[in-house]
């Protein structure tokens, strides 16, 4: 009865995906276009963290250095390239910086990486700030590219999209298992001669390419961006949160997550405005001392409940 | 089974969303804000901007509502939300104020990056933008391309010419001397003041002896203030935010760093910053600045204590509330809710507020305070000279005490 | 000589903010992200009992000692206790704190915005100079330097020296070998994280005399604690005051000599070198 609850939800769960992000572009517009372009930004992010960060158990919380540096990429290039390079220039950017600072990190683990990956972004914004006021003299950039939001959402949705495929893939294949090894014990993994700093390094950097390029998508929606704007921790703590709800180790998971805390944040913010925080802290709370390993597995855990008491009915 | 319940539990919350909006009765208009309750902007919502949005519906509720056509009244009701002074969730904010809430009027954020985050949104539904607190130098070219904008407080630029062409002249009648020092936060109000005070002591001759920016969240003076003591500068400048504009006045006090021309930047003209200081203020410049003496000022200001518990600034405050007078007597003239004659009223007609008789030719508000100075416990305005009620400026300033 | 006491006085205030965050976590193995939202707390406290109650920050800051301790101990017992238990200390509960008291963070913030709304406040108390060999010297600035040495000194000497403290070292090192010799460590923990509690309350009260505060400022003191915290070595009281020296003297040193601009990112460059070249911090042992 637990598989068949379990089954459903893994079967269903790209029908449920499909049906709650992937609303086609132009059925949409307004308030519910806004709502699916932040699902599909959180969704592209929280599904590439949980890619690093699920089979690896290291959190990272450079989620918002990348997305930054996409966004300053699209602010910077926007303007005098075509958009696929400019595209193609973020994704750059966001694995040559997840690159060097995966080989700074290699030798820490746990709390330190958390730390040093938030300092990160602090320290990226840091230095964007100082460039911007003593280089280009202002410290905020006019973005002034005509772009609708139906497209915004469209190009997030094809990321996604490429991204949910190549993690599918990355699952089965090779490296998918020295990752999960990795993940479950350093020392084996070692031993039967898995290279880990380089999976690890090529890992993060691969997530890092989906951050950026959705950074760099999102950027036109503004018209004007600045450091405080495309380097705010709090993407980094939502995207985490968002992937660890819905459960790191499935690959629809994090979808799962975003798609329900973006709902209720949103309905929150309808009805309680003025006790919004305290209502996000609350959430937090409740995932961790209510579901610690996210919701699809609390549901089936309920649907295992829910069975036995069939079974004792009947 | 279990999908069609998930699907019903997700077209059930959506639906849940448009729950709280409903159709105004005829009698009611609805006036939507999306404002930073949280984050970094929170500190200026709560001084500069809420009071003013708060009084101004207390009042027009209190007064019988918005006067319509054939001597309708209607009252006005508000949706508010927070935007955690985040971009995306400010222009997610005002979609859904706009196609859920079906508000009339939506009020603006606070800070040039929200503000200009939202344009776009309010231009594409013909909303009329009020502004208020977007201090952009593009001002002129965004009226262009956002027909709906109105821009009220004026451009870094423009604060920074009153400033110095302040200081020119009472450098000509032989009161000041020739150094300066500039120091400005690394954010866009500082940034966009300290280039156009550059450009200008450049061309009027003056010696810049110390020009650095810093970063917002400083947490200690000393050093910068040290170095500049060092070079005995006449006048200091110090493009700031409110909590530095505190720390780096608490710390030339102590250091007995005492200039001919105190200058900082936003918070000079905070209650926060007379309630701190008291009578020491006496003689610090700053932007914005109020005419004292003015009978409607003296009102505004007496009402919004009255309202909102608490004093308020003396730079961005009073415009907001200019903003909001516009729009009140300009959807007053067109008798009802039809945006695009509210926006074209706005545009060319007359408006009765406390900064008496203003237009908004090229949709920007052309007169306000530029620079102010602390008198006898009042921020008044000192410049532009030419404005109604200008106060002569106390140079040098009187020591600290 | 004034950029001396500058450099002292910042990296007073940075050592100051971390050693309760370190202590907590040396010894519970909890990071604790709500520590910034007490600091505020604290500090809001004694705004209002000085400007509403005319209690002298002095007074407030001795009241809040025995307030910071129990609310310290409460945290632990209460909220971090069950997920020691549900993880059994293992990786696990790395994660779980930092979410539950991240969620804790924005519950407490929701509290005080409502209570106190968005705008900052600040008092003035103790904000006379103070000469020093002829330097003007702030005099709150002083109490930060002389309470930072002091409690330094205190903890230290109560580490090294008491029984208490042997305890507590000894549940540092080993939790399950301290067991052995009778002492209990989630006692020990609890202990620890109410005199943390103590020594948020002393930081928000002393930074509440010299700084203007509102409550979009926790996440700041909250990293910079983190900052100081694992670059001293987690856990490591005199790496603290090491590494909240190095991060004032950082600060002051640049903002005079090469570009105030610079100011914050010194502090997350030097944070990144330190740990590059030293993965566990200046004092910190190999993890």
């Amino acid at each position: 009865m637990r598989s068949v609850f379990v089954g459903a939800i893994r079967r269903g769960a790209p029908a449920v995906i499909i049906a709650a992000v992937a609303v086609p572009p132009i059925l949409i517009d307004g308030y519910a276009l806004s709502v699916a372009i932040n699902v599909a930004q959180y969704g592209v992010m929280a599904t590439a963290w949980a890619m690093f960060s699920g089979p690896t158990r290291y959190v990272s919380l450079a989620t918002v250095a990348f997305y930054g540096v996409g966004v300053y990429t699209a602010a910077l290039l926007g303007g005098s390239m075509p958009w696929a390079i400019v595209l193609l220039a973020a994704a750059l950017s966001g694995a040559t910086l997840a690159i060097l600072a995966g080989m700074l990190t290699l030798r820490l683990s746990g709390v330190y990486f958390v730390i040093f990956t938030f300092s990160l972004s602090e320290l990226l914004r840091q230095i964007v700030t100082w460039y911007e006021v003593n280089v280009h003299r202002s410290v905020g950039r006019y973005v002034f590219l005509d772009v609708a939001p139906a497209h915004i959402y469209s190009q997030l949705l094809g990321l996604l999209a490429l991204l949910l495929a190549l993690a599918w893939l990355l699952r089965r294949s090779r490296m998918g298992l020295a990752l999960r090894i990795i993940g479950a014990d350093l020392v084996v993994a070692n031993h039967i001669g898995i290279d880990t700093a380089k999976v690890r390094v090529l890992l993060f950097a691969f997530s890092a390419i989906f951050m950026s390029t959705a950074g760099a998508i999102i950027a036109p929606r503004w018209t004007y961006v600045d450091p405080a704007i495309a380097f705010s921790q709090t993407i980094s703590f939502e995207v985490l949160i968002m992937a660890l709800f819905g459960g790191v180790q499935l690959l629809f998971g994090p979808l799962i997550g975003v798609a329900s805390l973006c709902l209720v944040f949103e309905y929150l913010s309808i009805q309680f405005p003025d006790q919004l925080i305290a209502f996000l802290g609350l959430i937090y709370l409740l995932i961790v001392y209510v579901m610690p390993s996210g919701i699809v597995p609390a549901c089936s855990a309920v649907g295992q409940v829910l069975a036995l008491r069939e079974k004792a009915v009947a | 089974m279990k999908r069609t319940a998930l699907l019903l539990a997700i077209s059930f919350a959506i639906a849940g969303f448009s729950g709280s909006s409903g159709q105004g009765a005829e009698n009611k208009i609805r006036v939507g804000w999306a404002i930073s309750k949280t984050g970094s902007n929170s500190i200026a919502v709560a001084t500069s901007l809420l009071p003013n949005y708060r009084m101004w519906v207390n009042d027009i509720n209190a007064a019988g509502g918005l006067s319509l056509k054939n001597g309708r009244r209607a009252l006005v009701e508000v949706v508010e939300y927070d935007d955690r002074s985040n971009s995306e969730e400010a222009v997610r904010a005002i979609e859904r104020l706009i196609t859920q809430d079906k508000v009339d009027i939506v009020l603006p954020p606070l800070g040039t990056a929200l503000n200009l985050a939202v344009a776009p949104t309010l231009a594409k539904y013909g909303y009329p933008f009020l502004g208020v607190t977007a201090t952009t130098d593009l001002a002129p070219e965004l009226v262009k391309r956002w027909p709906n904008a109105f821009f009220f407080i004026g451009t870094g630029s423009q604060y920074g010419e009153g400033l110095l062409t302040l200081l020119e002249q009472e450098r000509k009648s032989g009161e000041l001397g020739n150094k300066v020092a500039m120091i400005y936060a690394a954010d866009a109000f500082g940034v966009d003041l300290s280039m156009a005070a550059r450009k200008l002591m450049a061309r009027y001759g003056f010696d810049l002896v110390y020009d650095k920016s810093y970063p917002v969240g400083i947490r200690d003076m000393v050093p910068i203030l040290s170095e500049i003591k060092d070079r005995a500068p006449d006048i200091f400048l110090c493009f700031s935010y409110p909590p530095d504009t505190l720390l780096v006045t608490d710390q030339a006090i102590i250091a007995g760093f005492n200039p001919k021309v105190f200058y900082t930047g936003v918070g000079t003209q905070y209650p926060a910053y007379r309630q701190r200081f008291g009578h020491n203020i006496d003689g610090v410049m700053g932007p914005g600045g109020i005419d004292a003496d003015n009978s409607e000022i003296q009102r505004y200001f007496r009402r919004i204590n009255e309202t909102s518990g608490g004093d308020t600034d003396r730079f961005a405050a009073p415009v907001v509330y200019v903003g909001l007078q516009v729009l009140q007597q300009a959807i007053e003239h067109v008798g009802s809710i039809d945006r695009s004659a509210i926006i074209q009223d706005m545009k060319t007609a007359h408006f009765a507020t406390i900064f008496g008789d203003v237009t908004l030719g090229d949709q920007q508000l052309a007169k306000r305070w530029l620079v102010g100075q602390w008198q006898d416990g009042e921020f008044k305005g000192i410049a532009p000279a030419d404005v109604n009620g200008a106060n002569k400026p106390v140079i040098p300033k009187p020591a600290w005490k | 000589m004034e950029l001396m006491f500058a450099g002292l006085a910042l990296g007073g205030l940075y050592a100051l903010l971390a050693m309760g965050l370190t202590l907590q976590y040396g010894v519970a193995r909890i990071l604790n992200l709500a520590y910034g939202i007490f600091v505020i707390a604290a500090a809001f406290g004694a705004y209002v009992a000085k400007v509403q109650l005319g209690i002298s920050p002095i007074v407030a800051l001795l009241f809040s000692l025995p307030l910071g301790f129990g609310l310290g101990w409460a945290l632990y017992s209460l909220l971090l206790l069950p997920l020691v238990r549900r993880t059994r200390a293992g990786p696990q509960l790395d994660i779980d704190s930092l979410l539950a008291t991240f969620g804790l963070m924005f519950v407490i913030e929701g509290a005080l915005l409502w209570i106190f709304g968005g705008n900052f406040y600040s008092y003035s108390y103790l904000s006379h100079p103070v000469y020093i060999a002829g330097t003007p010297v702030e005099a709150n600035r002083l109490v930060v330097i002389l309470v930072a040495l002091a409690l330094t000194l205190l903890l230290h000497v109560g580490m090294n020296r008491t029984r208490l403290g042997l305890a507590v070292r000894a549940v540092e090192v080993d939790p399950a070998t301290a067991v052995l010799a009778g002492i209990d460590a989630r006692t020990i923990s609890a202990l620890v994280f109410g005199v943390g509690g103590a020594v948020v309350a002393v930081s928000g009260v002393i930074i509440s005399m010299f700084l203007p505060f509102s409550v979009s400022m926790a996440t700041e003191f909250l990293m910079k604690a983190l900052l100081v915290v694992v670059m001293g070595g987690l856990g490591s009281i005199s790496g603290c005051l090491l590494a909240g020296m190095t991060l004032g003297f950082g600060e002051t040193i640049v903002a005079r000599f090469i570009d105030p601009g610079l100011t914050l990112a010194v502090n997350f460059g030097l944070f990144i070198v330190v740990l590059s070249v030293r993965p566990a911090g200046i004092f910190g042992r190999t993890v």
